[in-house]
């Protein structure tokens, strides 16, 4: 589950990570009031207004702006809410903003430059345990440091049976060059962020800047945070966090049905039971001359309550222009299945597209006669080149 | 010969009298699998499916000699299951159970890495030595006895190469599904590795997806080895788009190095024969023996 730059600052804080401070507004007139109150709590005298939405470059788009005054607050605040916000990370249409961060201004002149770092949390599929990640280089995209001045990328692994050791926070904070006070304090910062981590069971923490601000404190300006879905039983009090306006309707409709679906950008649907089968289905449909317009794993109970809910979802998305069903029967029969998708068609009437069915393993045979003989605008198959070679032959 | 499990492996179900436990016991019961019983905390001493329900695995591993486990726990208690397993001196440890928080795996893949065992999974089909054992959710009649060995990372990919392998006329030693998630326990390189030095396997089916570099790893271990053993390989994923998770945890495209056209490349590099069509395992391994 990915978190709005706000609440994921709110967890960090929670844990005792310094951040830049911010109040969430929705309107012009809320981001003004906001202004008041963080003008009052911390001193700061400008603001900048940051767009929340789930994607990152947000600056690039236009979506993270200062204001000097509380008039510029609100214009800016006013023109953010409700823009089609368009990042290297958004589609063309961009994401529309709901509402900014009104977040203090932390590069005020003092005693010292400030500097910014870069500093993620994540897990090291290789060695399967978490590592720190981080750089002098804050503030860049981490893919095009990564690729320019790799050598300036540090990582620190953790061992799972003792924690991060402070000798392990001491030599990320010596190789960001910090000494006397500031060097404190990235210490102390990395070992609560690191807590956080832990605690929060999340799968990804990518504070980009870390700042190290004009009198050495060290802070997360902005914080991208993703929770361990399957860890979210054990932390009731994040499950609200989701803002379902950010991810793809479809798909959220789909999740309430407990269908896994992603929605693409192609005209063949389709419908498969297991992940991987599911992959090598959207390949063999690319391979066929078309482009496949999502995945959907319907899982191992393939009846016709979860065909039909299927069926419903696929047909949302206008551009498609046919539908492979491809079920591997094992403990499933693959009758059964035919039943279920014989019936799931009949409930709906009419499905104004072709449909491939290609069922395979126990009763394949049954099923495909069943399917056959059902007089419905159904094609079956049985092997899975089959089941390819209909399919380029109704995109023809 | 086979790997990992065969007749004489004395299996017990972690999770034996919940609905998946059961249900996946019975089935594995009457393929003719050595299950000498089953753990559930708390009805110990009960019978259940004609076989001794133990409160704890060690109980298991003392009344009845159990080596090899299969997990049905449900999530929030499965790392502690399999470290339990681990604990009572279990050999094979494979977890069906789909959805175990990372941070529960981190843990528990760190705690038996010391042990003398190894786990298969989780979020796995489990492990198949035909006419020997089926230990695992994989509907049994699709693996014929043969020289094939599988490993794979999807369930019911598994099945459909199983099937065009078999239908090419040829069989399977032991298939292994190793599981989707980010982190496992039997990684490609090792499964890759067992069926290469098991004297019955003549060829290998490698099946892999999307994420991480579990894929590139076992391919350069297998030019390394200079086995002239042929390995089959595909990688499902070549359309789906970089940052999504297509329904397994691990199968995410993280950057440039874990698309499937990238693994593609490296496993052809060094000396894999990869089919682009999912259709053509079966035939490409027919060729490769022939």
């Amino acid at each position: 589950m990915n978190l709005h730059e706000y609440q994921g600052k709110e967890i960090l804080s929670s844990f005792g990570v310094r951040i830049q401070r911010g109040i969430v507004a929705q309107n012009a007139h809320e981001a003004v009031a906001a202004a008041k109150q963080l003008t009052q709590e911390t001193g700061t005298s400008w603001h900048v207004i940051k767009a929340q939405v789930h994607a990152g470059g947000r600056g690039k788009g236009g979506g993270v702006k200062l204001a000097k005054n509380l008039k510029e607050v609100e214009a800016i605040a006013g023109q953010i809410i409700g823009m089609n916000l368009v990042t290297p990370q958004t589609s063309k249409e961009g994401k529309r903003v709901h509402q900014v961060l009104i977040a203090e201004d932390v590069y005020y002149p003092g005693p010292s430059e400030t500097s910014e770092f870069y500093m993620s949390v994540l897990l090291n599929r290789g060695t399967g345990r978490n590592m720190i990640m981080y750089s002098t280089e804050g503030g860049m995209d981490i893919e095009t440091v990564a690729e320019e001045t790799p050598h300036l990328i540090f990582t620190e692994e953790i061992d799972p049976s003792v924690g991060l050791m402070p000798f392990q926070a001491r030599r990320i904070a010596f190789n960001l060059g910090l000494s006397g006070n500031a060097f404190k304090e990235m210490t102390k910062f990395v070992s609560s962020l690191y807590t956080a981590y832990v605690k929060s069971d999340s799968s990804l923490f990518e504070i980009n800047p870390v700042l190290k601000t004009s009198d050495d404190k060290i802070m997360a300006v902005d914080a991208k945070v993703t929770i361990d879905d399957n860890a979210l039983y054990r932390h009731k009090d994040y499950v609200n966090l989701r803002d379902l306006r950010e991810e793809n309707p479809i798909e959220v409709e789909a999740k309430e049905v407990g269908l896994n679906y992603v929605d693409l950008d192609g005209n063949v649907g389709c419908m498969v039971n297991g992940a991987g089968l599911a992959m090598a289905t959207m390949d063999l449909i690319k391979q066929a001359g078309g482009e496949p317009a999502n995945f959907l794993d319907v899982g191992g109970t393939a009846d016709a309550a979860r065909v039909e809910a299927a069926f419903k979802i696929i047909l949302k998305d206008p551009a498609v222009k046919a539908i492979l069903i491809n079920i591997f029967g094992g403990i499933v029969r693959c009758d059964r299945v035919a039943q279920g998708v014989i019936d799931a068609y009949k409930n709906m009437g009419t499905i104004n597209v072709p449909i491939i069915v290609r069922l395979q393993g126990t009763n394949a045979d049954i099923a495909k006669e069943l399917i056959d003989s059902s007089g419905l605008d159904v094609q079956s198959a049985v092997e899975f080149q089959e089941a390819a070679d209909k399919v380029q032959a109704v995109l023809a | 010969m086979s790997v990992l499990v065969n007749k004489n492996s004395k299996i017990i179900v972690q999770g034996f009298t919940g609905s998946e436990g059961t249900f996946h016991a019975g089935q594995m019961i009457e393929y003719g699998t050595n299950v000498v019983g089953g753990v559930t905390p708390g009805k110990g001493g009960q019978t259940h499916l004609d076989k001794p329900v133990f409160d704890t695995v060690k109980e298991a591993v003392d009344k009845v000699g159990a080596d090899t486990t299969i997990i049905f726990v449900p999530p929030a208690f499965a790392a502690d299951a399999i470290m339990e397993a681990a604990d009572a001196g279990i050999k094979v440890i494979i977890t069906i159970t789909e959805g175990i928080p990372v941070a529960d795996m981190i843990v528990a893949s760190n705690y038996i890495k010391d042990k003398n065992c190894r786990l298969i999974g989780p979020n796995c089909p489990g492990v198949i030595t035909p006419e020997e054992a089926k230990v695992g959710i994989m509907p049994g009649f699709v693996f014929k006895k043969g020289k094939v060995g599988i490993v794979s990372k999807s369930g019911t990919l598994t099945y459909e190469a199983a099937d065009q392998v078999v239908k090419q006329g040829l069989g399977i030693t032991t298939a292994i599904g190793i599981g989707g998630d980010p982190i496992i326990g039997t990684t490609t390189k090792e499964a890759v590795e067992l069926l290469i030095n098991d004297p019955e396997t003549e060829a290998v089916v490698m099946i892999g997806e999307i994420g991480g570099q579990l894929e590139a790893d076992a391919a350069h271990w297998y030019k390394e080895s200079g086995s002239k053993k042929p390995v089959v390989g595909f990688i499902a994923g070549e359309t789906a788009p970089a940052g999504r998770t297509m329904g397994h945890a691990g199968a995410i495209v993280g950057g440039s190095d874990d698309t499937a056209q990238a693994k593609k490349k490296i496993m052809r590099s060094c000396g894999i024969h990869v089919v682009d069509s999912p259709a053509e395992i079966g035939k490409k391994v027919a060729e490769v023996l022939r």
